[in-house]
């Protein structure tokens, strides 16, 4: 059977059992990375993607289920080129460890900032609260949230 | 500089060069002391190269585990050699390319290979000015070095338009000495991490993300436990199942081998209900962790002992007894165990995320009863692992299902289930300690008893404990006896750090656990500091002393005072503030390994009224790790290890059932979440003239024993039995109530 799906701004069809879990076609078809496995029963956050700028475990979720939205993984939300402001603040705050559950963490930030430029130091960990970290680094990656939020407020682009 | 490479280089090659030879150097010339590990690997190109295109490529068989090492050692190299940070290339842990460093692990990499690099690369910028010296026709006094640019007056010649293919193929003296620290522009200062923007941007990082052409995905079925045997499978249904290329069965071995990763993790779910297993091992109940311990054969040794700890007690104003106990933790890595191996003409090649390539690569060799030769395994970073995880495992696993499909790549990715079911854990330890204080309140005597299993089971070219190579021969994966093991760093941190007077400190290593267990961070270290430190605040409880001044009493390292001092500073310690509020504040300390970073917290915590339930708010650390390379790569490591710790002490504990795991995900062994990780403060002490000191294991046993004590000083409770879990503490904490203390013995007992 096929699936038409678009993916970081790409309209893809692809021939493959639409019950497939939308991780192991992001990585495995498209050879993506930014999407981990991690626990592969929803738990971890490791496997986020954003679906219309929402998070959404794709470990968890068919390919089918998503053919009608459009899918942003940690590669599409910006590159060394065009980087996101939350890709440089992670890099500003050197904030993680291993780098396994930054993919999650970010791209739950970004859905963050998307819909709350300015969230709380108490929104920031609300919003991460299902997305695990073993490092310990959870203080600078909320540091690099805040960072992030910050550089993308109107007031501090006009006054360079 | 990134480490792009692992794709390109993914061929069966076996590269070999001084490596081989400075054995056979060796026998000839009997080794004089170098420093670090250039003492095991003395050749200067087995470290640095320098290509005529002035790329530097510098070696290190140490591998970076998401503690910035990689980034540390190029500092290093970078200050010697004098050029600059972007021209390094690292290429770090391959048994076909880089020193044979062991393992990655027990703090150590900054001491051996950093020292190995620091010599090296000092005596390496030696040669070429000797060099250029002579080309420029200048006393190399003379000469000034920038960037691998030599120049004097206005002539010029660089690093690579000197070096020649045996330029660097010489032993190294270890005589030209290092810069000045003064001197130095990277180490000391916060250099980003060289692998962070790959890492944030999704680009190739991990093992997990190698994909090689033709690659096959497997997937491992486990048995149900420890002690469990394959009699029969059914391999009919799996076999005609979508993209399955083969059922793979050895043993109690049994893997399913299919073209994608989704059909082999469904595969492998159809091959595990047609499976048929007999045979269970009983685990231990929970709760009486400490009970069975001590009940398991043991055997005796004294870690360190002076004068009679027992004659002094009637004579002891106050004499006090009290018992510790950690459970079995698991490493709980984020990113399951992952490998890929391909045999191609007899030659294979493993990528993994093991600490040690050397002696997995050996291990591995006996298992397939092939050559070490035959084997080339190459480092790939990973997700964090703490200590001796599923890699390994994973490693055989790849290169069991490699072997029944030559020519083909086999990529193997754990599951979550199977990662928590069958990593070893960090092995439960039971402490016992008492001590005898005099007139004056100081310690009189000490002792301190310990039982635990070895604490490391890393497989090595001696014993394979690889969990693939066991099932294939149905050898039992756990219960190995001590005495071929040792303790394992079992007693690492077992001897305080404080003036004791009369003390005897026993170790009890016992065998015949039916537990698989391994290395986890800091070993012994976090029960025994966890076990001493809150041993401490009981005993400045008893005797009416603050905890901080009590410590300080039995304390002359004036590095260790000066640490305590800086936390107490820095939290705004306000003495013995013991209430029943449900907040408070606890201290503790530690000099990891007694002779690495010197390591001072303070924790602050909340305690509900009605349920029990800790949570630390915030923390503080002073940290005196000797000269700092890198100042934010130290405090992450500090940062990252206190967070864990507090993980350790208030959350976790592996759970069994009657013969199962029974925690095997993540609502079942909860880690600290964004809500409930506490902010830490961290202040670094550098001392660029003292070596530097290994620091990734350095926090976390004073956060555990800062918590306990700070749950103590909310409570008046004295939680003696990790985790600190609600249940510890509900029902025994009456607030206003009298503090509970430890056993105190009239003399006359």
């Amino acid at each position: 059977m096929s699936v038409t799906l678009t993916v970081n701004r790409k309209r893809i069809r692809l021939e493959l059992d639409p019950a497939t879990p939308l991780l192991y076609v992001l990585r495995n078809d498209l050879a993506l990375n930014g999407p981990k496995f991690g626990c592969g029963m929803g738990q971890c956050g490791a496997c986020t993607v954003l679906v219309d700028w929402q998070p959404v475990l794709s470990c968890v979720i068919p390919v089918s289920d998503v053919s009608e939205h459009e899918v942003i993984t940690l590669e599409g939300l910006g590159t060394r080129e065009a980087p996101h402001p939350l890709q440089l603040a992670f890099i500003e705050e050197q904030a993680m460890q291993c780098g396994y559950c930054v993919n999650g963490v970010l791209l739950t930030a970004a859905s963050l900032l998307h819909t709350n430029p300015e969230p709380s130091e108490v929104e920031i960990r609300r919003a991460l609260s299902d997305r695990l970290c073993r490092c310990g680094a959870h203080g600078r990656m909320v540091r690099a949230v805040q960072r992030a939020a910050a550089e993308q407020r109107p007031s501090r682009v006009a006054k360079r | 500089m990134r480490r792009r490479d692992f794709i390109t280089t993914s061929g069966a090659l076996v590269v070999s060069f001084s490596l081989g030879l400075h054995r056979w150097a060796e026998a000839n010339d009997p080794p004089q002391e170098l420093p670090g590990s250039l003492r095991d690997t003395p050749y200067l190109d087995a470290w640095i190269r320098i290509d005529g295109g002035g790329e530097v490529t510098v070696f290190t068989g140490k591998a970076e585990l998401g503690q910035g090492i990689e980034t540390a050692l190029a500092q290093i190299a970078a200050d010697e050699l004098d050029v600059a940070l972007e021209r390094i290339r690292m290429v770090t842990a391959d048994t076909g390319r880089t020193p044979n460093e062991g393992y990655t692990a027990g703090s150590m990499s900054i001491q051996r290979s950093g020292t190995a690099l620091r010599y090296a690369a000092a005596e390496t910028r030696a040669i070429l000015l000797g060099l250029a010296s002579e080309r420029l026709g200048r006393p190399a006094e003379e000469l000034e070095v920038d960037d691998g640019h030599i120049r004097s007056g206005g002539a010029e010649v660089t690093y690579w338009e000197l070096v020649g293919e045996q330029t660097l193929h010489r032993r190294s003296t270890g005589s030209v000495a290092p810069k000045d620290p003064a001197r130095l522009l990277h180490v000391g200062r916060p250099v980003q991490r060289l692998d962070l923007p790959a890492k944030v941007f999704g680009e190739e990082s991990f093992v997990q993300d190698l994909r090689l052409p033709g690659m096959l995905h497997g997937r491992v079925v486990r048995p149900p436990g420890y002690g469990s045997r394959l009699e029969s499978v059914e391999t009919a249904r799996t076999e005609k199942l979508p993209g399955v290329v083969k059922v793979v069965r050895e043993g109690s071995f049994l893997a399913v081998l299919a073209d994608r990763e989704d059909q082999a993790v469904s595969a492998a779910d159809r091959l595990s209900r047609d499976a048929h297993w007999s045979g269970s091992v009983a685990l231990p109940r929970d709760g009486q962790l400490a009970e069975l311990l001590r009940e398991l054969p043991s055997t005796r040794f004294v870690v360190s002992e002076q004068g009679d700890p027992e004659s002094t007690r009637e004579l002891a104003a106050v004499s006090i007894q009290a018992e510790y106990s950690r459970p079995f933790i698991a490493h709980a890595s984020i990113g399951p165990s992952c490998a890929v191996a391909v045999v191609r003409d007899g030659q294979w090649t493993i990528w993994t995320h093991s600490q040690g390539v050397y002696p997995l690569r050996d291990a591995l060799a006996g298992v397939l009863g092939l050559p070490p030769g035959k084997l080339r395994v190459i480092h790939v970073d990973g997700a964090g692992c703490y200590g001796h995880n599923g890699a390994d495992d994973a490693a055989c696993d790849a290169a069991l299902l490699a072997r029944a499909m030559p020519g083909r790549p086999v990529r193997v990715h754990w599951s979550r289930e199977d990662e928590f079911a069958w990593e070893p854990f960090g092995p439960a330890m039971s402490f016992r300690l008492h001590a005898s204080l005099d007139a004056k309140g100081r310690i009189a005597s000490w002792g301190h008893e310990l039982w635990s299993p070895p604490q490391s089971f890393r497989p090595s070219a001696r014993r394979s404990t690889l969990l693939g190579g066991r099932h294939a021969a149905s050898v039992s994966v756990t219960g190995a006896a001590p005495g071929s093991w040792g303790s394992g760093g079992a007693d690492r941190n077992s001897i305080p750090p404080y003036r004791l007077g009369q003390h005897r400190i026993v170790a009890h290593m016992v065998s015949d656990l039916p537990v698989r267990v391994s290395a986890l961070r800091g070993l012994g270290a976090f029960g025994n500091v966890f076990a001493i430190e809150s041993f401490m605040d009981e005993l400045a409880h008893a005797t009416g002393q603050d905890p901080f001044a009590f410590r300080l009493h039995h304390l002359e390292d004036g590095r260790a005072r000066t640490v305590l001092e800086t936390v107490a500073r820095r939290s705004g310690w306000k003495g013995d503030e013991r209430s029943s509020s449900g907040r408070g504040h606890g201290v503790a300390f530690a000099r990891y390994k007694n002779a690495a970073t010197y390591c001072a917290v303070v924790a602050e915590v909340s305690v509900e009224s009605g349920t029990g339930k800790v949570r630390v708010d915030r923390a503080w650390a002073a940290v005196d790790a000797g000269r700092i390379v890198n100042p934010d790569g130290l405090r992450n490591q500090i940062e990252g290890g206190m967070v864990q710790a507090s993980s350790w002490t208030i959350e976790e504990a592996v759970r069994f059932s009657s013969d199962r795991i029974s925690s095997i995900d993540w609502s079942g062994y909860p880690i600290l979440t964004f809500e409930s990780a506490p902010n830490v403060e961290i202040e670094l002490i550098d001392r660029p003239s003292e070596p530097s000191l290994g620091a990734g294991e350095a926090a976390q046993g004073p956060m555990g024993a800062a918590i306990a004590n700070a749950v103590f000083a909310a409570t008046g409770v004295r939680v003696r039995d990790l985790p600190i879990s609600p249940g510890r503490l509900r029902g025994r904490w009456i607030d206003s109530g009298e503090p509970e203390r430890a056993e105190k013995r009239p003399k006359s007992d």
